[in-house]
């Protein structure tokens, strides 16, 4: 049986189509389009491990976002991560933007250190692009009037007030045995800022700051340091450095034998870190950490930190930072109804975002910093790690000082 | 600020201990400068991998690290004669710039090759002995650095001893001053280059083996100690094993005294001061013989 002449003309008619059906998918109309996102972290180099914790958390956000019906008033449309790595360095982190500005992203997520935050929030500026900073604690960072720039967590003035503030109650609360302090800081942005605060508050509240001491990124050792503590031997030392010069310090002054009445800490790179206590629970014990914190109470949190173990990660801040920040972002999107990137700058500027782990109440953004974010001090307490203070998240009572 | 003589003993030894690890590193180093003439970028590089395998014997199989010296030593002296024999010497077609290019590009497929198996993660090992310390007169050193210390020493010995009395030591020394005399006089060049190679970096097995159980392991570690090595091989003599020894040695304490005094961001201004001094009064090094 031979086909038609008609049968075969609708046959290719039908045939071209199916073709440009499957070519043209879009053309449909099934599937709003997806929202790229920049992520951008130092996930190489020496900020790698908590660059890669960042990364992590953001992409858990954006996992559990499209789960659930991804942003609702652009049609359900899916978040797509565009992953930047500003290999520990911010001229690195600031060509990442102009990469992701060039791939079209509607928003930044990123960018971990303070250095690199101030490189990454200002190159985006250029393009209007909101940035939201996950981390980034230096204050510089929403003081130059940038309009893209929105910080959810707590700067280092707050922590170091905050911790100020905390270490005078415990001293007086124990009848007043510490008075002399000995700050330990990396060199960079982060570390000599948070460190020049200290140094400016302690006085005010009567401790004597013997002395401040900078380090590097990496430092291998820290005996020369532990021996000059051991000659200075104040009351409490306070350090101010990322995770493994955190570690190392610690670990060299049990071996040194160096045992001060508090270590504690203002955004202590290790010093609530589950990963620092799990390897290393003799030395972690007893530190006191004034640092970025879930709230305790909020169910999700443990929540939260099952799935990440379960990844075989630490639940470290890093994560639920960066998790907390993509999710107020997407809030924002979706109040935006717009990729547009002045219309998601606007939904940040009102944002009163809520559904959340943080212990920071509803969102309030005031010239790109976050009213309500606040740290929470912790200690280390029989191998985990809990709340201090304040009263309202308080899981355990202090032990300060740490030798009756 | 004044130390009193306790803080000030206790800094020079831990200088000590950390300077003969420096100069085993630097060791390997020379020596594989001294016989091939080309400079390994890919040396602390290969210090990590060494690292990293001390890290897994410990974590796979429980390995104490120092027991596993005689695996990591061995098993880095054997990649290190493959990786002359087989990429190396065929890359570099026997040009030196040539090999620089070749050891520069190795030690970058080394680095991304352990971010991608280990992450950037920074591992450390526990040990019972970890923070083990040993009092010495006022001072209160690791056990770990201790070890590191005689180690390295030993090890440091070992090396001189094959360089200076064995056949292949002799043979490692006529390559190294005359290559094409050596080759006439019946020296498989290939063969000693590639042993050279291998002998530099057991070294950094050996290295790898007393250093993890007080340090820790992450893709990047071997760039700060490639750095001070090269300075040590500088301030030794290029190619000379005493100066190494002696030059690693002098760096840890320079290097010790500087972090105590001016803090640690500033601890590693002596070392680069003598550096420069070195260059400009002294090119040929303290040592400055050649092998």
């Amino acid at each position: 049986m031979s086909m038609s002449q008609n049968s075969r003309r609708q046959f290719i008619a039908q045939s071209a189509a199916t073709a440009s059906a499957l070519a043209f998918p879009l053309v449909a109309g099934a599937q709003p389009k997806a929202i790229k996102i920049g992520v951008l972290h130092p996930v190489t180099g020496a900020l790698a491990y908590s660059g890669q914790q960042c990364r992590e958390g953001a992409l858990m956000a954006i996992e559990d976002i499209n789960k659930s019906g991804g942003i609702k008033s652009l049609g359900g449309a899916k978040i797509e991560a565009l992953l930047g790595d500003a290999q520990s360095s911010p001229q690195a982190g600031a060509a990442e933007i102009e990469k992701m500005n060039e791939a079209g992203v509607s928003a930044v997520i990123g960018a971990f250190a303070s250095a690199i935050c101030l490189a990454t929030t200002q190159a985006a500026a250029k393009y209007n692009l909101p940035h939201v900073v996950d981390v980034g604690v230096a204050d510089q960072i929403v003081e130059r009037g940038l309009k893209n720039t929105f910080r959810f967590g707590p700067g280092y003035r707050k922590c170091a007030e905050v911790a100020v503030a905390n270490l005078h109650v415990l001293n007086t609360a124990a009848g007043k045995p510490a008075k002399t302090v000995m700050i330990i800081h990396e060199e960079s942005l982060f570390g000599t800022g948070t460190a020049n605060l200290l140094a400016r508050e302690l006085p005010g509240y009567g401790y004597d700051v013997k002395e401040v001491i900078k380090h590097a990124n990496p430092t291998r050792d820290f005996n020369n340091i532990v021996l000059r503590m051991k000659a200075v031997n104040p009351d409490i030392v306070i350090p101010a450095n990322y995770y493994n010069e955190y570690a190392l310090l610690v670990r060299t002054m049990q071996q040194q034998k160096v045992t001060p009445k508090a270590i504690f800490s203002v955004l202590g790179g290790a010093a609530s870190s589950y990963k620092f206590v799990k390897e290393f629970p003799d030395a972690a014990n007893g530190i006191i950490d004034c640092n970025h914190w879930f709230n305790p109470k909020d169910k999700r949190s443990a929540e939260l930190k099952k799935r990440v173990e379960a990844k075989g990660l630490f639940f470290s801040y890093e994560v639920f930072m960066a998790y907390t920040g993509m999710r107020l972002l997407a809030d924002a999107i979706n109040r935006a109804k717009s990729v547009d990137r002045a219309a998601i700058i606007d939904a940040l500027n009102t944002s009163t975002f809520s559904d959340h782990i943080m212990p920071y109440g509803p969102t309030q953004f005031v010239n790109g910093q976050n009213m309500g974010a606040q740290p929470l001090m912790t200690q280390v307490y029989k191998n985990d790690i809990k709340v201090i203070i304040p009263r309202d998240y308080r899981e355990v009572d202090a032990v300060f000082p740490l030798k009756a | 600020m004044m130390f009193d003589p306790g803080i000030l003993f206790s800094s020079v030894l831990n200088g000590l201990t950390t300077g003969a690890v420096y100069a085993l590193i630097a060791l390997g180093l020379t020596l594989i400068y001294g016989v091939l003439h080309i400079i390994n970028f890919a040396h602390g590089a290969s210090l990590m991998l060494a690292l990293y395998a001390v890290y897994m014997l410990k974590e796979r199989f429980g390995m104490d690290p120092y027991l596993a010296l005689p695996l990591v030593v061995p098993g880095m002296f054997a990649l290190g004669y493959a990786l002359q024999r087989v990429i190396i010497n065929r890359a570099s077609h026997g040009k030196d710039e040539n090999i620089l290019l070749v050891t520069l590009g190795i030690s970058i497929v080394m680095e991304n090759a352990a971010l991608l198996f280990f992450k950037s993660d920074t591992r450390t090992i526990d040990t019972a002995y970890t923070l083990t310390t040993i009092p010495i007169g006022p001072a209160m050193i690791a056990l770990p650095k201790l070890v590191a210390f005689a180690g390295a020493l030993v090890v440091s010995g070992v090396l001189l001893w094959i360089v200076g009395k064995t056949d292949l030591g002799r043979a490692i020394r006529a390559v190294a001053k005359e290559k094409h005399g050596a080759k006439l006089m019946g020296i498989d060049v290939d063969h000693v280059y590639a042993m050279s190679f291998g002998i530099g970096l057991a070294c950094l097995g050996a290295a790898a083996c007393f250093l993890l159980p007080a340090y820790y392991v992450n893709p990047q570690v071997g760039g700060g100690f490639v750095l001070v090595a090269f300075t040590v091989v500088v301030l030794g003599g290029m190619g000379s094993f005493g100066g190494a020894l002696i030059g690693g040695l002098l760096v840890g304490v320079v290097e010790s005294l500087g972090g105590l005094y001016l803090g640690e961001s500033l601890g590693q201004i002596g070392i680069f001061v003598i550096f420069i001094g070195v260059l400009l009064f002294r090119p040929q090094g303290l040592f400055g013989a050649k092998v």
